[in-house]
Formats: structure tokens, sequence, C-alpha cells
């Protein structure tokens, strides 16, 4: 048995959306290169359409598939609904992810909300805070440890 | 594909196997036997007593079988470890870029009420015998510091370490896993009290490997049962295995000088290759390192990510990043050279055979740019290094 799943395997090697907008409305990155892991997520929103999503990502192959997934998914989608995407959802498309690698893929979930979020402050759409994971600190420990 | 990764282990010679196979259909009699057919079996398990100990320029008496590196690294320690407290000594000197079977070991010793001492490396990855001198107290049982190094491939001063705990009247181990059949090793003229090696690093069977425990060196038992071993090591002999293990070290021993030379050139040549790629360094000493061992960072990028893309392109090698030790940190190797986390993520390790090919080495000069180019290109890690958001930590 190979370390991962053919759909990951698949993503992995053939990423969808790689890259960057560069007039994004909104804008999510987090992880930190200390970790091992970075992902940064471009919206692009046309009246509350995901229009465009593009990702960059500094990871290993769980963290690369899963933004890849995790873009494809949330393509062509109400913002609302983009909210309510899960890691578990993006594992589950990419037909399981080996236990020890999961939290490279929280990453996915966690910058596209990031981006979300980016786009309601510069537009100055009101929400509940609590919707979004906390900022992480630069330089602070590494989560999962 | 390119199989270069002989760190990990290594493929078996076609004349290790052709000698272990007999041992299974043909002289399968159990060396404990007392009939001809048994007596045969222990006949042959002594000759490659001899022949190993000959490699090693030590005694028969002295070559302990056990099941590898890793047990021999323990019961050399342990065996140091228990014999010194019983003198009132718990002080042990090591380094920080042991193996684990050496390190693991040592934090277990220390639940027991043991001083560790654990050497810098320093950004070459070599202690000095005078840091080892400096360091060893009144209560020092032992020394144990590795030959040359899995990762990194550096080679430690090991007789001069071993002249300078004689001296001291200290024992001195060393895990010469990666340095037997790789680099000359006599017991005797290095001063060395207690090695272990391990068949699969030089092209024999896995799970079969030596303690070289000087005469007069007090062994504990860690595998209690049969007398086996002259009662320290209890289980019946794995004889083929043994076998094995003997070819495959004679032959090593027996064309060391032409291997290494040859195994350098080719080594050189990929340094000078992957050294063309920017914000990319070697890890550790450029002269003193195993002829088969090649060691870069790069910064940017993920090294589990570049394994699977060389493996895409028929190329097996390794890294020290935490997504492919299975921990959240990465190598302790590279953190003891003093590579930054972020850099020591992006390591990679090529661990190149005897027979690897000038074509081969190219291919994987040609391989890993390419893939590295690629993973910086969407590494959002790697842009804000370009953009000047983040500080290089190699140069161009
Ligand atoms: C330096 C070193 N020590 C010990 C070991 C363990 O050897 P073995 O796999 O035979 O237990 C290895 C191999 O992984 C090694 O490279
Ligand atoms: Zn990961």
């Amino acid at each position: 048995m190979a370390l991962y799943s053919e759909k990951v395997m698949d993503h992995f090697r053939h990423p969808r959306n790689v890259g960057v907008i560069e007039d994004a409305d909104g804008v999510g990155e987090v992880g930190n290169p200390v970790c091992g892991d970075i992902m940064k997520i471009y919206l692009k929103i046309d009246g509350d359409i995901v229009t465009d999503v593009k990702f960059e990502t500094f990871g290993c192959g769980s963290a690369i598939a899963s933004s890849s997934m995790a873009t494809e998914m949330i393509k062509g989608k109400p913002v609302s609904e983009v909210l309510t995407l899960t890691n578990k959802a993006v594992t589950e498309a990419l037909d399981g992810l080996p236990a020890h690698k999961l939290h490279c893929s929280v990453l996915a979930e966690e910058a596209i909300k990031k981006a979300v979020k980016d786009y309601y402050d510069r537009n100055g759409i009101p929400y509940d805070p609590a919707q979004f994971p906390e900022e992480e600190e630069e330089g602070g420990a590494c989560r999962f440890r | 594909m390119i199989y270069a990764d002989n760190a990990a282990t290594t493929k078996m010679s076609r004349e290790a196997v052709a000698a272990m196979l007999p041992y299974f259909e043909e002289y399968y009699g159990n060396p404990s036997s007392l009939y001809a057919f048994g007596q045969k079996a222990k006949e042959d398990l002594e000759d490659a007593r001899k022949r190993i100990a000959s490699c090693l320029g030590a005694d028969p008496r002295e070559i302990l079988f056990t099941s590898g590196g890793s047990e021999a690294d323990n019961q050399a320690i342990m065996s140091a470890a228990h014999s010194g407290a019983a003198k009132g000594k718990k002080h042990i000197i090591s380094t920080a870029m042991e193996h684990h079977a050496v390190l693991h070991t040592l934090d277990k010793l220390k639940k027991q009420g043991f001083e560790v001492t654990l050497l810098d490396v320093h950004e070459n990855g070599i202690v000095t015998a005078e840091e080892v001198r400096n360091a060893i107290r009144e209560d020092t049982c032992l020394v144990t510091v590795m030959y040359a190094n899995n990762e990194i491939g550096t080679i430690q001063p090991v007789g001069e370490i071993g002249a300078v705990c004689r001296e001291r009247g200290v024992l001195f181990h060393t895990d010469a896993v990666q340095a037997a059949g790789h680099l000359p090793i006599d017991v005797k003229a290095q001063n060395i009290d207690m090695l272990s090696l391990s068949a699969h690093k030089f092209h024999g069977p896995k799970g079969i490997g030596v303690l070289y425990a000087r005469r007069g060196v007090l062994l504990e038992t860690l595998i209690s049962g049969g007398a086996q071993e002259r009662g320290k090591r209890a289980g019946t002999e794995n004889l083929a295995a043994v076998m094995g293990m003997a070819k495959a070290l004679e032959i090593a021993c027996s064309n060391m000088e032409r291997n290494a030379e040859r195994m350098t050139a080719m080594r050189d040549r990929l340094i000078e290759g992957l050294d063309r790629i920017p914000y990319g360094e070697l890890n550790g000493d450029r002269v003193h390192r195993l002829p088969g061992n090649v060691n870069f960072c790069f910064e940017g990028i993920e090294g589990e990510s570049l394994l699977l893309l060389l493996d895409d392109k028929g190329i097996c090698a390794s890294s020290g990043s935490a997504c492919t030790s299975g921990s959240l940190d990465p190598s302790h190797v590279l953190l003891a050279i003093g590579r930054p986390h972020e850099v020591a993520h992006g390591s990679l390790r090529l661990s190149i055979g005897e027979d690897v090919t000038e074509e081969e080495i190219d291919y994987m000069i040609a391989a890993v740019t390419d893939v590295v180019t690629y993973l910086r290109n969407m590494s959002p890690f790697w842009r804000d290094l370009v953009n000047g958001k983040r500080r290089h930590v190699f140069s161009e």
C-alpha cells in the first residue's frame, strides 16, 4: 500500500488552482515555516459567489493535495457555503489521509476561512468573530505538539 | 529506478545471498545440537565469527551476534552504564547527532539517574577528541560517539577519541553501523572498546549485526534464555544471516579502497551539481564524510513533497523533514548542526551505491533541480523570500 490514496496523489501531482490572484478580494495565509507548512488562499468574489480561487502551499503531499481539493470544492460556491467547508469533508473527498497526516490538511480549511474574513473586513461586512479560527502568532509553537 | 537510499538499507549482493542459501535447506541444524549435523552448523558459525573478527582486527571471542545495529547499541551502552554504576560512575558522554538507538537508550539511563553530556557537533557535524577529553570527569563510565553519521555522513575522529578514552581509562563505544564495510576499522589500533555494526548497510541481510566488545569488557545480557553467544545473547543463532553478513563484510572490506575512491568522485560530482541550485547548502563537512553521502537543505520547500516527486522520477531518496519523520520536528541531526527548523524541513539525503553511474548522477542533479524549482514556484514561503518579506538563511 502506498502512503497516499490515488486521489491524494492525483491532486498532489496535478494540483488544481495553483497560483496567485493579483487583485484578489480576500487573501488568507496560515501556518509558518518553522512548522513546515504554510498555505495561502486567494479568493475572487463576485456578488457573494467565489468566482475564482488560487492557492500557494509550502508543505508535504498531504498539505498540497488538500489545498488543491479544497479550492476545487469552493469554486463557484456562495461565501456562506464556503464557510461550512470542513477539513473532514476535504479529507473524505481525497479518499482519506493517513492519521499522522491529518493535521497537515487542516490548514486548507483555515486558510479559506481566513480569506473570507479578509473579504468581510475589506468590505465592512459584519460577521461573528467566533466563526473564524483564532489568529496564531508568528514564531509561536507549532500546533498539535 | 535509481536507488539512492543506501544509508537506509542496501541491496544484498549475489555472493551474500549465495552464502546464505545452503543454511535454509541443507545445513539447517541447530548449532547447539551435539550430533555431527548440528556441529557442522556450529563450525560454520564459528568460522564466520573468525572471518568477521579479522575484518575488524578483533579476536573471534570478542564478536557477539545480535539482531542488528539497534540491539548492539542498546547492549553496549546498557552494559557500560551498569558496570560503571557499580563503581559509582554514572556519567556518560555522547553527541547530539547520534542515532535514536543510542539517544533513546541514553534517555532510559537518564531516568535511572545517569547524567548524560551531549557534545556539540558544530556546523560541520564533527566533534573533536579535545572536546571529549574536556568533558571526561572522574565519574565518567562511557563515551559513545558514532563513527559516521547516518544522515549527513560526517566521519568522527574515532581513533583520536579512542586514544583519549584509553588514556583516561574510560570505556569507548562507537556506533559504526554506517561505517562498517565503507571505512577502515581496526578496533585495536583505534582503541575501540565496543563497536556496533549492522549487515544490511553493506549488502548483507537485515536483522543481523555484531557487537564487538574487547576482552575484559563486561557485557550485560539483554535477551535472557539459552547459553548461546557465551551466555550474552540468548536465542538460536540466525546462522544463514550470519553467513550472509560474513560474506558481505569480507567483500566490502576487500574492495573498500577501490569503492571509496570511485564513490567519492561520484559523490563530489553530485554535490557540485546540487551546489548550483541557489539558496541550498550541503549539510555536514565536505571532506570528512562517507563516500556515498550527499545531504542538502533547500530553502522554501518541504522535504516530503520533494521525495514524492523524485519518486515519480524514479529516484529513491530520503529527507529529515518533520512530515517524513512522522514527528512534528525535523531531524535532530540537522538541528544539531544549527540548521533552523524552516530550512531543516527542506532537506534531502541521497546516499549512492557502489555501482552508481555518471549518467545516474547527472540525471539526479537535473531531477532535483527541476523539482526544487517547481515546488518553490508554488511555495508562499519562497515567494516571501524572493520578495524580501522573509530573510534568506543561505546565500545564493
Ligand atoms: C547509525 C545507525 N545506528 C543504528 C542503526 C540501526 O541499525 P539496525 O537497523 O540494524 O537496527 C542504523 C540504521 O538505521 C544507523 O544508521
Ligand atoms: Zn505535512
